[in-house]
């Protein structure tokens, strides 16, 4: 006879039963996350809930840091003020060109009939931690989209180009840095305008620029910026500093090796790159025989 | 032959303590939580044991009727969103962790500390595991050996956390008391 326990000891369903039933229902999450990617809702409900939870225990830390703020030195500040005057001084001349030089772009592009560039908005986040996820290469800064930031916008610091925000949450987003494994930034070469793409590699905070020819104009110190047609990334920022080029004629590419050129790995202030770019319609229809986009293609040819 | 005595190898003496209420566990976990998000600095961020995994294993080891899969496996979303990993990746490795736990839970308390510690790091070890597998298979690289030193750091904080959790059920002295 089958033994089962008497009906007043009520157990449930076996551990095996419920190990199974919770575990495939992570296999399901984990697939859909992984390979479909329907479940934002469902982690922005999470979030919300966590997100307090998270504060909170940041609290004591923020504490201690601005009570450190508080007792610094008047010989620190003195340092400083020395050093931003100095600095400030150094700008002044820059600044001064470079007003002339912008009005004498504005007045060429204008002249050339260009579309004159969409000033982009930035927003200032602050990093709050690097991502806890040991797999990838993340921060999380303070800005969500109640501030406006969106998916896919560009993040860069005082020293160039930090990485692109990849999850928002309603007061965080998560920015996923350049050197993050298979993250691609389009960059030119700044010496010889050659363009290319990054990719990071993932496990040792370098990027590599693939897919360039064994003999192609790229030496060691070379800044890379961004090359902006992506319309994602303002042209113009650094990138990364080429460190290392291998050349080897069995094979079609060479392998070069870069670091980046923002403080990825350093925390503090960065600005997210708000407003996207407005590129031209696409020249190529969509589908077939609408007329409008013809007319599009006609604006666009001088 | 050394008779089996009090010491760290041999079942620690059975304490008798006032029953938990389920208030106090909600608690602790929670705590564990905000443990588990807490920021650190550097190097500590690396060494953070899973503090919630430690509570798990503390009340389905001692409490196994009290602490059930929902609650783990939610804590394991929580976790998730708040790393940013993949969605279900730690509530998957919660659930092969209190699978574990549950399986295991008549040994454990048999045991003496040193070896209690032996078989938390096997099961934090196990579900560290699990979720190295998935990333794995959903394409990320091995980060480098430093990813198991949570699970040494969270067999090492376990003696200590044993007691932490039960210092609020000691039974209270009796002032009465002659």
């Amino acid at each position: 006879m089958e033994y089962s326990p008497p009906p007043f000891f009520k157990r449930g369903p076996s551990l095996l039963t419920r190990f199974a039933f919770f575990s495939l229902l992570s296999v399901v999450l984990l697939v859909s996350d992984a390979r479909l990617s329907y479940l934002y809702v469902l982690r922005q409900v999470v979030a919300v809930v966590v997100y307090p939870m998270q504060r909170l225990s940041a609290m004591p830390g923020e504490l201690l840091a601005r009570v450190g703020d508080f007792f610094v030195t008047a010989t620190q500040l003195q340092r400083d003020n020395e050093q931003l005057k100095r600095q400030s001084l150094l700008d002044a001349a820059s600044l001064q060109t470079q007003q002339a030089l912008t009005n004498e772009n504005l007045h060429l592009r204008q002249l050339l009939a260009m579309r004159e560039r969409v000033s982009r908005e930035f927003i200032a986040a602050d990093i709050l931690y690097g991502a806890r996820d040991p797999f990838t290469r993340r921060v999380v800064v303070d800005k969500g989209f109640q501030n406006g930031v969106k998916a896919g916008s560009a993040v860069v610091d005082h020293a160039g180009v930090i990485g692109q925000v990849t999850r928002v949450f309603p007061w965080l987003s998560e920015v996923t840095l350049v050197t993050d494994k298979e993250q691609a930034v389009p960059i030119q070469v700044q010496r010889s305008g050659l363009r290319g793409v990054t990719f990071g590699i993932g496990y040792d905070g370098t990027l590599e620029l693939r897919f360039m020819p064994v003999n192609a104009d790229i030496q060691n110190g070379d800044l890379l910026v961004t090359s902006g047609i992506d319309g994602t990334y303002p042209s113009g920022l650094p990138v990364a500093i080429v460190t290392n080029i291998e050349r080897n004629a069995a094979y079609a590419f060479a392998r070069i090796t870069c670091t980046p050129a923002a403080g990825v790995n350093s925390y503090g202030q960065v600005l997210i790159v708000l407003s996207e770019e407005k590129l031209p319609e696409n020249p190529i229809p969509a589908d077939e025989g609408n007329a409008k986009p013809k007319k599009a293609r006609k604006g666009a040819t001088p | 032959m050394r008779l089996p005595s009090a010491s760290a190898g041999a079942a620690p003496p059975q304490e008798i303590l006032r029953p938990v209420r389920t208030s106090y566990i909600a608690i602790t976990l929670l705590v564990a939580l905000a443990l588990n998000v807490l920021i650190l600095p550097g190097f500590l961020q690396i060494l953070r044991p899973d503090f919630i995994a430690l509570t798990l294993i503390y009340w389905v080891v001692y409490h196994p009727r009290r602490v059930g899969f929902l609650p783990a496996w939610l804590l394991g979303l929580a976790m998730d969103v708040a790393d940013g990993s993949l969605f279900g990746q730690h509530a998957f490795a919660y659930a092969v962790l209190m699978y574990l736990s549950i399986l295991l839970h008549r040994r454990i308390v048999m045991f003496g500390m040193r070896h209690q510690v032996l078989h938390v790091v096997a099961i934090l070890g196990v579900a560290q595991l699990v979720m190295l597998v998935i990333r794995l298979m959903a394409g990320a690289d091995f980060p480098n050996v430093l990813y198991f030193a949570p699970s040494i750091v969270g067999a090492l904080a376990w003696p200590p956390l044993f007691n932490l959790i039960r210092v609020p059920l000691r039974p209270r002295a009796d002032p009465d008391a002659v």
